[in-house]
């Protein structure tokens, strides 16, 4: 399985949380979808979906969240027969990410919950703290996704 | 329910040594009802105890020695003992490595049966 990573400051903690959370995929990306580093992804057509998606779930969940009053709501899980999804926010000096995990039956939510605190003090420790991130324009929206998936899959 | 498992664990935590002890999903790894001391890390310990019993599951298995129905770890700083219990929960109980490990074995098979 590869680990790819289109800003580096991301790898380290990425491979170690992968290693101690047995997590199958992870993607960590921007709430806007933009793809950050990723674990296990062969394909760019399914981490492009997968991104779109994560996002997507991350955005309906905190409007919920805004409707009952809550700033927001922590991870999210969803439990399947064979895999589990955990989805979660993590806050960054550049701005927040989201960081979505899939894993298998060889480990538990419990642990990728456990290592996932972990990983997201170790994002931050390494996160460069100059800027923030700007917004996503749609004008530089595709140019930016192609220089990621280049980036990530080397084409 | 709920406090039918908190007495069990009230009974637990009354043994001398013990620092904590608690339900825990045997498949999520997720605490369900605790009674830690403040020092005790209860996500982490219940993380690892569903994982390390679901491995030793697995070797007895493999072993063709049955069911599991104790685990005890010794360490040099603690002591861990599991004990599963039904709907698929874990009785954990975290304590001092000089605990006395047969009264602790005692009241958590009282706790897995109050959970039935």
């Amino acid at each position: 399985m590869t680990t790819t990573v289109v800003e580096s400051w991301t790898e380290r903690p990425l491979t170690r949380y992968v290693a101690q959370s047995s997590a199958r995929l992870v993607v960590v990306m921007t709430p806007a979808g933009q793809v950050l580093a990723q674990h296990g992804f062969a394909r760019a057509v399914d981490l492009m979906g997968v991104a779109a998606l994560g996002a997507a779930i991350m955005a309906s969940s905190g409007a919920l969240a805004d409707l009952v009053g809550e700033a927001t709501f922590g991870a999210l899980f969803h439990a399947g027969q064979r895999h589990g999804i955990h989805l979660a926010a993590c806050r960054m000096p550049r701005g927040p990410l989201v960081i979505l995990t899939v894993f298998g039956r060889e480990t538990s939510i419990g642990l990728v919950g456990f290592f996932f605190d972990e990983f997201a003090a170790a994002l931050r420790a390494a996160a460069p703290a100059d800027r923030e991130r700007g917004p996503v324009l749609a004008e530089n929206f595709e140019a930016e996704l192609g220089q990621s998936l280049a980036s990530l899959f080397g084409r | 329910m709920i406090p039918d498992l908190e007495q069990a664990l009230d009974r637990i935590s009354r043994v001398r040594g013990v620092r904590g002890s608690m339900y825990v999903a045997a498949d999520d790894g997720i605490v369900v009802a605790h009674l830690l001391m403040e020092t005790v890390n209860g996500k982490a310990v219940a993380a690892l105890a569903a994982s390390l019993a679901r491995k030793v599951e697995g070797a007895a298995a493999a072993t063709g020695a049955g069911r599991v129905r104790f685990l005890q770890m010794d360490a040099a700083d603690g002591t861990l003992l599991i004990a599963p219990a039904p709907r698929d929960l874990l009785v954990v109980t975290l304590a001092d490595p000089r605990v006395n490990v047969g009264l602790c074995r005692l009241e958590m098979m009282r706790a897995a049966e109050a959970a039935a």
